[in-house]
């Protein structure tokens, strides 16, 4: 897995040199490998849900950071993607690697079916929306629907995930497996950004009503983001139902939605952002341990303070370059002089 | 018909404590276009600083409970709106000029820390509003027993809701907020000061919330640190149900959450009372997009 996550990065970051960002990134790169060798169990374990945060972030940032939607409902299918893992892993007993995709497929699909009639609404007619799912599924996770959630206590026993014989138990082992995610996402969704898809999205965030104008079908795209979106987050989901084992609705709250949506408000929307937001907000509160009480005072503190001092976010998205473009035209320009 | 009655005069009590929560987020929005996020811990803080005062004030005792509940209520309004006006100047006016999820997320953060602050300022436990200061007296309506705090919550609500109308309806200020909600540019030069008004709805919103946590405590007779979350997430809804930046449409939003939430609690199910207010939302949205009272607006192109 971890050759994985090398490759991943590597990908990304060979983008990210060209891009001037090059040294952050390779930073990054540097710490994440380094991490393991140095942290204690405890440390560990926050590092695997920061990646698992980034993991989040990075697909939330598709939707709110690159499409501009205002969507702050993503637990809910984080949720759902982690109860489908843990109701087909405990019931039917199948390997939760598997379900992996099964379960973003599952939450993609309940993307899909909540966020079709609901797409056309206006900004804050949106984010009061998402909200309400968040809240929705939550009390149906409460309320023990179908009679397969396990209501206020949740599910537990869910089993360890395999990779070709390989037990993955140990919190280094999720680390790897985490992270590895986190580098092949970078990977995936930086082609994404990259394509007419990403493009189509920034377009809309710029302007939907020039975007419409200009023949970009808005509802669609829209759409694309929401259920590209909702599959990450339901692997993602996969991945915390195997590494903690048991899951309860409280994990899937609004709290943890504002958290997500922090995560990339603070980023900017660039990938390196999310992965730095994603730092400082999983890891400062367990550095603030030492307060106890006032650990979430400081950090809703801090939350203002960094939003004041950096209004548009960590790291935006550095303006798109098209120069391959433009060294195209400016050949056929020359072989057009030639001929004349 | 008797339970009937009861749960709709139960409704409209709470849906005019919404609707008065709902009338900070729809004015700050108005002005704004901001979230308030942490309107809703203003309205803990609300109810926290009316337990104090009178339990710990001593007015409980020197004067007689209805005027020592009357002052309170308008001292706990003042003291709250003190607190969002210094709110604005720190948290919301460095971000003015940026983005607008940037001013959500500071607006989150202080939700975090003002409920962490009432947290360690009062301690993790519920609190309970000393009976003594609560009416326990009924009121007969058409042959019906109605629990006077119910009516009281309601009158209190109501006019409350009208002093607010008459004002931004019938003064020049009122006028002028009227105005800064329409266009800022332009009103300010028609010699408004537009950061006097954004301050005066700073005072007047979480002035309106404080007082709704006055009269939840009083209501409920029990408070707690979190309630900001529910009753803000909820009022927030109100202010959406009715259209946001319209000031009747979160009175006409808040009372219909009220009323469909107490009769679905009672008619349908208990355990699913918090996601009814949440599916009635995304259904009148599905039908009417800016909510009941918003109005359509053109794309500017």
């Amino acid at each position: 897995m971890s050759d994985l996550s090398l490759s991943g990065r590597r990908g990304s970051l060979a983008a990210c040199l060209l891009r001037g960002r090059g040294l952050g990134g390779l930073l990054l790169l540097g710490v994440v490998v380094a991490l393991p060798f140095f942290c204690n169990a405890y440390w560990l374990d926050v590092c695997v849900s920061i990646g698992l945060y980034a993991l989040l972030a990075l697909s939330l940032n598709l939707i709110l950071g690159q499409a501009g939607i205002f969507h702050m409902g993503h637990a809910a299918f984080f949720g759902v993607g982690a109860y489908t893992t843990a109701i087909l892993n405990t019931m039917f007993h199948i390997p939760v690697l598997w379900l992996m995709p099964v379960s973003g497929a599952v939450a993609a699909l309940f993307a899909l079916i909540v966020a079709r009639p609901i797409i056309h609404l206006r900004g804050d007619y949106l984010l009061i929306v998402t909200i309400g799912i968040v809240e929705i599924v939550r009390i149906a996770l409460l309320n023990d629907v179908g009679g397969i959630t396990g209501g206020s206590n949740g599910i537990f026993g869910i089993s360890r995930p395999q990779l070709f014989g390989f037990r993955i138990y140990k919190s280094l082992h999720f680390y790897w497996l985490v992270w590895g995610m986190v580098g092949l996402t970078l990977l995936l969704f930086y082609g994404l950004w990259h394509s007419r898809v990403g493009r189509a999205l920034n377009y809309i965030k710029a302007d939907d009503v020039a975007a419409e104008g200009c023949g970009i079908n808005v509802a669609f795209y829209k759409l694309t983001a929401f259920v590209l979106g909702a599959f990450w987050a339901g692997m993602a989901g996969t991945v915390y139902a195997a590494k903690m084992s048991t899951i309860a609705p409280e994990s899937f709250n609004f709290m943890e939605s504002v958290i997500i949506f922090a995560v990339v408000i603070l980023s900017g929307g660039s990938q390196l952002g999310v992965l730095i937001s994603a730092f400082l907000f999983i890891g400062l509160p367990e550095l603030l341990r030492e307060f106890s009480d006032a650990r979430m005072l400081i950090f809703g503190l801090a939350m203002m303070l960094m939003m004041i001092w950096r209004p548009q976010g960590l790291l935006p998205c550095l303006p798109r370059r098209y120069g391959r473009l433009r060294a195209l035209m400016a050949s056929a320009d020359t072989a057009k002089e030639h001929h004349a | 018909m008797e339970q009937f009655f009861q749960q709709l005069l139960n409704g409209l009590a709470v849906g005019g404590i919404y609707a008065l929560v709902a009338l900070g987020y729809t004015m700050v929005y108005g002005v704004l276009k901001l979230i308030n996020f942490a309107h809703g811990d203003l309205f803990t803080i609300g109810a926290y600083l009316g337990l104090t005062l009178l339990v710990s004030g001593g007015l409980a005792g020197s004067l007689p409970p209805v005027l020592a509940v009357l002052l309170v209520f308008f001292m706990v309004g003042l003291l709250v709106a003190l607190i969002g006006c210094a709110l604005e100047r720190v948290a919301y006016r460095p971000l003015r000029k940026a983005g607008r999820l940037s001013a959500v997320v500071s607006a989150l953060g202080a939700s975090i820390f003002f409920q962490n602050a009432v947290m360690l300022v009062y301690g993790a436990r519920p609190y309970v509003y000393p009976n003594s200061l609560r009416p326990d007296f009924t009121i007969e309506l058409f042959g019906y027993a109605l629990p006077g705090m119910r009516v009281m919550v309601i009158a209190a609500t109501v006019a409350l809701m009208l002093a607010l109308w008459a004002f931004i309806q019938k003064t020049r200020m009122g006028a002028a907020v009227r105005a800064v909600a329409i266009d800022q540019g332009a009103a300010r030069l028609m010699g408004i000061n537009v950061n006097r008004i954004i301050s005066l709805v700073f005072l007047i919103g979480p002035g309106l919330g404080g007082m709704a946590g006055l009269l939840v405590g009083m209501y409920y007779g029990k408070i707690d640190f979190t309630m900001g979350w529910t009753y803000g997430l909820k009022a927030f809804t109100a202010a959406i149900l009715g259209g946001i930046g319209n000031i009747p449409g979160a009175m006409l939003g808040g009372l219909l959450l009220g009323v469909v939430e107490a009769l679905a609690a009672s008619y349908v199910a208990f355990a699913w009372k918090d996601a009814v207010a949440f599916c009635v939302l995304i259904l009148i949205l599905i039908i009417r997009p800016t909510g009941i009272l918003g109005e359509r607006t053109a794309d500017k192109l």
